[in-house]
């Protein structure tokens, strides 16, 4: 027992733990808002967007790079698109009487 | 800006997703969930703009600006009956980027701070990224073309099933074989351009061949499923980046679209692997042709108008059929009309029901019904029994009382019971059975009144004569 932890190791207890709290989370989500659930779950998994900047921001500019300004613009769509018809989504269901009262479990 | 700023400023990202999804346990602190999800986002994006600030970044900001504006501008246009086409076509883009980036990192690891060559561990990572990306990508065109209805134009975009012989042979086979490349991959002494190219062609056609034999009445499982999907691709990207934000989004992603197609499954009383499987469906219409010549009794719009005008509590079972005929504002007109003489109104939603999951209560949002009115399936069964009268706009499979009865196809699958009700009023464009192919005993019922003809046109109908 010495010596330090591999990365790879650390991305799987991070993967392991988010995965038990993505399970938990999502067990809470309202059946009337599984379609913005998974509008918004499209737009989160857009972050892969960091992964495309960095693919994209070399200096020398190699056809590597320009994947990788492709998928910047592609996950642009998504982040865009996906938070804001997700805020579209939601704002119908705002409108008038907003009791506390839900329709699932 | 140091590894350790930056890391942590994804944590505060990470956190800030995970809020977004917690909000959506209900409708009141929904929006501010989205708001959080934003922050995150914007958050990560500034980072890492940071961090290439002696790079291209002129071109991120073109890009960025020029898929901005186009995401903008389809969540501003596209009608909610569309919904299902937009996930499906967002998925798609997450698989591409994905495969993209993946394709990058082999290209040149020094600029993600990696090895070069790569080692064995993070082409592992890698591999699992791309060839997740690959079928979500194909996966999720074949799903939109099946959505968006373009069947009728090319063959593999079919809502029918499409099936051959030997079809899982084949998939079993180009997996083995694409896993065959990829260990190739994994084992090259350079960058291992060959098996790994050709491991991501596979992957693509796997894509196409997963989904082609699903049938339109599954799209629910396959848009969560694909969702599912594009969740662990980015994970899989952040395995080989070893970035923890990526990991946990992706996992929270990938997670949700699990469990929402685990729902949708049991809400068809049908496994996860005979979805996936296929072929339901082929069998289309030959289960209701042996039946023997039974009558329906069909009325017009002004007798549903009479029926329910006089009734004390009316449930609208609104379906498939509903949305396709964009029904949404003129049910939401007859059922004012309704309540103002004092007939108690309510919504009874399947899971299943529409394309996507959650796809009515969105529909009925946007007509603005009220969401206190709108009740999920185990919440209105009971109520069946004591109402007077039920319309059943464009649903069928999930009103279907054969679900009771032991040896057919949908035996098990949870129903909404409105046979139970005093009368029901069932609107359908003509007598074709549903997606399961089945016929419908609920409609010769004698309680029943079919009332045929396109759900908009009947319901305005309704309204007119409700004056």
């Amino acid at each position: 027992m010495s010596g330090t932890v591999d990365p790879t190791i650390i991305n799987l207890v991070v993967f392991v733990l988010a995965v038990f709290v993505g399970y938990h989370v999502i067990w809470n989500v309202t059946p009337a808002l599984h379609t913005p659930l998974m509008s918004v779950t499209n737009a989160i998994s857009s972050v892969i967007i960091v992964g495309a900047i960095l693919a994209a921001a070399p200096a020398e500019t190699d056809f590597g790079s320009w994947l990788g300004v492709i998928a910047v613009a592609l996950a642009s769509v998504n982040v865009a698109g996906g938070f804001l018809v997700t805020q579209r989504m939601l704002e119908m269901f705002k409108k008038k009487q907003p009791k506390e009262k839900e329709g699932g479990k | 800006m140091s590894a350790n700023q930056l890391t942590l400023w994804y944590l505060i990202a990470s956190v800030c997703f995970i809020l977004a999804l917690k909000g959506l346990s209900s409708p009141t602190t929904a929006r501010r969930g989205n708001l959080f999800g934003m922050a995150g986002m914007t958050i990560a994006v500034l980072t890492t703009i940071a961090v290439i600030a002696r790079g291209r970044v002129d071109l991120v900001l073109v890009a960025m600006l020029a898929g901005g504006s186009l995401g903008a501008l389809v969540a501003r246009r596209v009608q909610m009956t569309q919904m299902p086409e937009l996930v499906a076509a967002m998925h798609s883009m997450v698989g591409m980027a994905a495969v993209l980036i993946a394709i990058a990192v082999v290209n040149n690891p020094g600029a993600f701070g990696e090895h070069d060559p790569l080692p064995a561990g993070n082409r592992l990572e890698l591999f699992i990224g791309t060839f997740v990306g690959a079928i979500t990508f194909s996966g999720s065109v074949i799903a939109f073309g099946k959505l968006a209805g373009l069947g009728k134009k090319f063959r593999l975009f079919s809502s029918a099933p499409v099936v051959f012989k030997g079809q899982h042979l084949l998939n079993l086979l180009l997996a083995l074989v694409m896993i065959g490349f990829g260990i190739a991959f994994f084992l090259a002494q350079d960058k291992g351009w060959p098996p790994y190219l050709v491991m991501t062609a596979i992957a693509f056609v796997l894509g196409v061949l997963i989904i082609i034999p699903i049938g339109g009445a599954d799209m629910p499982v396959v848009i969560s499923m694909l969702n599912s999907y594009s969740g662990w691709a980015a994970a899989g990207i952040g395995f080989s980046l070893n970035n923890s934000m990526l990991i946990i989004a992706g996992s929270l992603v990938g997670s949700s679209g699990a469990i929402l197609s685990y729902i949708m499954c049991k809400a068809m009383n049908r496994s996860f692997f005979s979805v996936i499987l296929g072929g339901f469906g082929a069998a289309e219409g030959s289960a209701a042709a042996g039946g023997e010549q039974k009558t329906v009794r069909s009325g017009s719009a002004d007798d549903a108008a009479f029926l329910m005008a006089n009734a004390e509590s009316v449930i609208i079972v609104p379906g498939y059929g509903l949305a396709v005929a964009r029904a949404q504002h003129a049910v939401k007109e007859m059922a004012n009309k309704l309540i103002e003489k004092g007939v108690s109104v309510r919504y009874a939603i399947h899971p299943v029901a529409g394309r996507m999951p959650g796809h009515m209560n969105v529909l009925l949002a946007e007509a603005e019904v009220p969401y206190d009115q709108v009740f999920e399936m185990d919440d209105i069964n009971s109520e069946f029994g004591s109402t007077d009268v039920v319309l059943v706009l464009g649903a069928n499979d999930v009103v279907n009382p054969l679900a009771h009865e032991k040896g057919s196809p949908i035996y098990g699958m949870p129903i909404l019971e409105v046979a139970k009700a005093r009368t029901v009023l069932v609107n359908k464009r003509s007598m074709a059975a549903g997606y399961a192919g089945l016929d419908n005993p609920l409609f010769y019922m004698d309680k029943t009144m079919m009332v045929f003809g396109d759900a908009k046109k009947v319901v305005e109908d309704i309204v007119k004569a409700l004056d």
